[in-house]
């Protein structure tokens, strides 16, 4: 099992980590932890990219993680800048109480 | 062994205990740090796959900016007593681990069933594009479709940093 | 004169069959942190000494010749004391974070450049080899993040110690940090654009040149070849400011403001835990300042380029360097009272971040205007610094055009040099990089 690393090694760590932020999106309740959970899918994402452009030989998986960082930097402070005015005229954050757009 | 096995198969039980930790932990301060240590794994794995600038980058902007933010946010909203939100036991948490679970072995299985072409890679070159240099020149070469996205990606930060401000101001 | 001493300074590639080049990084490691180990407790006498002098006290004058053994006193003192820990803490969070703040400020050292030294290859081919623990591509970017998870140490200790000052003293350090840091990044980005490198020492090369065509070589990597004047001066200002804020001293000491704060983030860490922040804060005052040496001063070059100067190996100006670093903050501290909150963070955002923005594009159209005008009338060369900045050998490029059209990653073969001395003895790598304009 613990033989020399490959690119095979990297893709199944990835898909670990993407699975463990799937969970913690279904699981938690709290929307800053899902925040994270999805941050942590992002990454497990963007390692695939960097693991699949060195086996190729090619710089473009590099690119797509340098552009998925801008994107993630931005997300993040949009949706924490919504859940701070959610936690303002709401007094809470948990995400079962907030349901305006459900009938 | 090589040394990039070494570092890979430490750094990789590290970075998927610290990854179940953050979503067993109930405490969302606890859950932010465990993620920080995730990602500087993940930094690492970039150094090991001679991604030097991307290692960099992740650790300035994930670790040292995206997470700052983030427990800004969670001592802001004075999130971080665990009392703060219980998670009651609920039919969806087994049924969640129960498909992620799934989803792991999925992923993994598919993974089996594919074989990865050769590897193209030549040690050099591989080195030489993790370089500050060679990202710059791919990132602004006009022949390479890389320019216009970069300069969208501009107007997009743009865009983000007027809505968090738009966000924060308004009196709702 | 000058070739007299210089051999001095050259060793032999192998000695006893031992490969000294490969030895350096360790030197390095082993340089450093001996070294800024031992100055701690110096640096803490000499500031005592020196804010004593500006305030006409006497200062520390008890414990040996004139106060000198003093911080050893401390030190023994803090090792003695009691390690009180609070009730109702974050037992494994609290005691993590000064190791956190002590690992990422000594860490940050790695980069550093020290000195060039001088080897001779049994063949007689000179080459150099830089002194410094990790001489790699993203030096000044590595500084940069081991600074900015700084923060962690403070954010863990206010958070986890369970008190309102440490929790705000906590918020304040970091919301600082943040905030400084964006100003720091625009004022190193000018340099960055003119010495077209992210490694340090490339970056302390480009200043070893010629100011214009026909300078006496008294000149060669002086004074007025270092970046702080050819970045127009306002960059190392903006540097500065952002630097003293970084490391939250005085005037910028909000986070442990102690007529509001108590000691801010570390108010409830006594005894060994406290020194541990302290020396943190400390290392990370040599390392922004060394920083700012490297980057701004010249690094190890000497002010001028004759003998006396020269003769002083290069890690001894770097020492002096950051040494003028920190009587800088003594001096600050021992004149000017601490900011308000509010107008520390408009200084921030709204003072030197545009600033260093505006400044950022006067460079880098002062640096396209200069390749403009040098390519209409080629005598303007002779004013500009001498010698492209980041220079590469020349190499034949036999790929025609059409090739490099057809092939967008696999642009046309140019022999390329790790590190831009010729007579380099690492493995020569043949990379594949398009031909980069040398003027």
């Amino acid at each position: 099992m613990f033989s020399d690393v490959g690119t095979q090694h990297y893709l199944i760590l990835s898909a670990v980590l993407f699975s463990i932020g799937v969970m913690g999106v279904l699981i938690k309740r709290n929307p800053i932890v899902i925040f994270m959970c999805v941050e942590l899918m992002l990454n497990a994402v963007n390692v695939t990219f960097v693991a699949l452009g060195r086996h190729f030989g090619q710089i473009n998986g590099q690119m797509y993680v340098i552009f998925a960082l801008a994107v993630a930097a931005a997300e993040v402070s949009v949706g924490l800048g919504i859940i701070v005015a959610i936690f303002r005229s709401r007094e809470t954050i948990d995400i079962n109480e907030v349901n305006l757009m459900k009938f | 062994m090589s040394g990039e096995s070494v570092g890979f198969w430490i750094l990789s039980l590290i970075s998927v205990f610290s990854a179940i930790m953050m979503i067993v932990t109930k405490n969302p301060v606890r859950s932010a740090l465990n993620l920080v240590i995730t990602f500087l794994c993940v930094a690492v794995f970039y150094i090991l796959m001679s991604a030097q600038f991307l290692a960099a980058v992740q650790v300035i902007v994930y670790a040292g900016a995206i997470m700052v933010l983030f427990l800004f946010v969670i001592m802001l909203l004075n999130l971080g007593s665990p009392e703060a939100l219980i998670e009651k036991g609920t039919i969806q948490k087994p049924i969640a681990v129960g498909l992620g679970i799934f989803f792991v072995v999925l992923l993994i299985w598919s993974q089996a069933l594919i074989t990865l072409p050769q590897a193209e890679s030549r040690a050099e070159v591989t080195q030489f594009q993790g370089t500050v240099e060679a990202i710059g020149l791919s990132l602004f070469n006009p022949k390479l479709p890389w320019l216009f996205p970069f300069e969208i990606t501009s107007i997009l930060l743009l865009v983000a940093v007027i809505g968090a401000i738009v966000m924060a101001k308004r009196k709702v | 004169m000058l070739e007299k001493f210089n051999h001095l300074f050259i060793f032999p590639e192998y000695f006893h069959g031992v490969h000294l080049p490969s030895l350096v990084p360790y030197i390095a490691v082993v340089g450093c942190v001996g070294f800024i180990l031992t100055i701690l407790p110096m640096l803490i006498w000499i500031e005592r000494v020196v804010l004593a002098l500006m305030q006409d006290r006497s200062g520390p004058n008890r414990v040996g010749p004139r106060g000198l053994l003093q911080s050893t006193a401390d030190v023994v003192k803090l090792f003695f004391k009691e390690d009180a820990r609070p009730k109702n803490i974050d037992v494994s969070l609290y005691h993590i974070a000064p190791s956190i703040a002590v690992i990422t400020s000594i860490s940050a050292a790695a980069t550093l450049p020290l000195q060039n030294i001088h080897f001779e290859h049994a063949n007689g081919v000179p080459f150099t080899v830089p002194l410094t623990a990790g001489n790699v591509n993203i030096g000044l970017l590595y500084i940069l993040a081991m600074s900015s998870l700084q923060v962690y140490g403070v954010v863990m200790a206010g958070w986890s110690s369970n008190n309102k000052y440490s929790l705000l003293g906590g918020l304040r350090a970091s919301a600082q940090l943040i905030s400084y840091e964006l100003a720091m990044g625009l004022a190193l980005l000018c340099v960055i654009v003119m010495a077209g490198s992210l490694q340090l020492n490339k970056i302390v090369d480009s200043q070893n040149i010629l100011p214009f065509a026909g300078a006496p070589e008294i000149l060669r990597g002086s004074v007025l070849c270092w970046f702080w004047i050819r970045s127009l001066i306002v960059p190392v200002v903006v540097y500065t400011i952002a630097m003293i804020a970084e490391t939250n001293r005085a005037p910028f000491d909000l986070p442990e403001a102690e007529s509001e704060l108590v000691a801010g983030f570390h108010t409830e860490y006594t005894s060994l835990k406290f020194a541990m922040f302290f020396t943190a804060e400390y290392v990370a005052m040599l390392i922004v300042s060394g920083l700012n040496a490297a980057m701004f001063w010249g690094g190890p070059l000497p002010p001028l380029n004759v003998v006396p100067f020269t003769l002083i190996p290069g890690f001894v100006w770097m020492i002096i360097k950051i040494m003028g670093g920190v009587f800088f903050y003594t001096w600050l501290r021992g004149t000017l009272p601490r900011l308000r909150y509010d107008a520390l963070m408009n200084l921030g955002w709204k003072r030197l971040l545009p600033i260093g923005l505006v400044w950022l594009f006067i460079i880098a159209g002062m640096n396209l205007g200069t390749d403009l005008l040098i390519e209409r009338y080629p005598a303007v060369k002779n004013l500009v610094p001498q010698e492209a900045r980041f220079t590469e050998p020349e190499a034949p490029s036999s790929a025609s055009p059409g090739q490099a059209d057809a092939a967008a990653d696999e642009p046309e073969p140019v022999q390329y040099n790790a590190l831009s001395n010729p007579g380099q003895p690492a493995i020569p790598i043949s990379r594949t990089l398009p031909a980069r304009r040398v003027r």
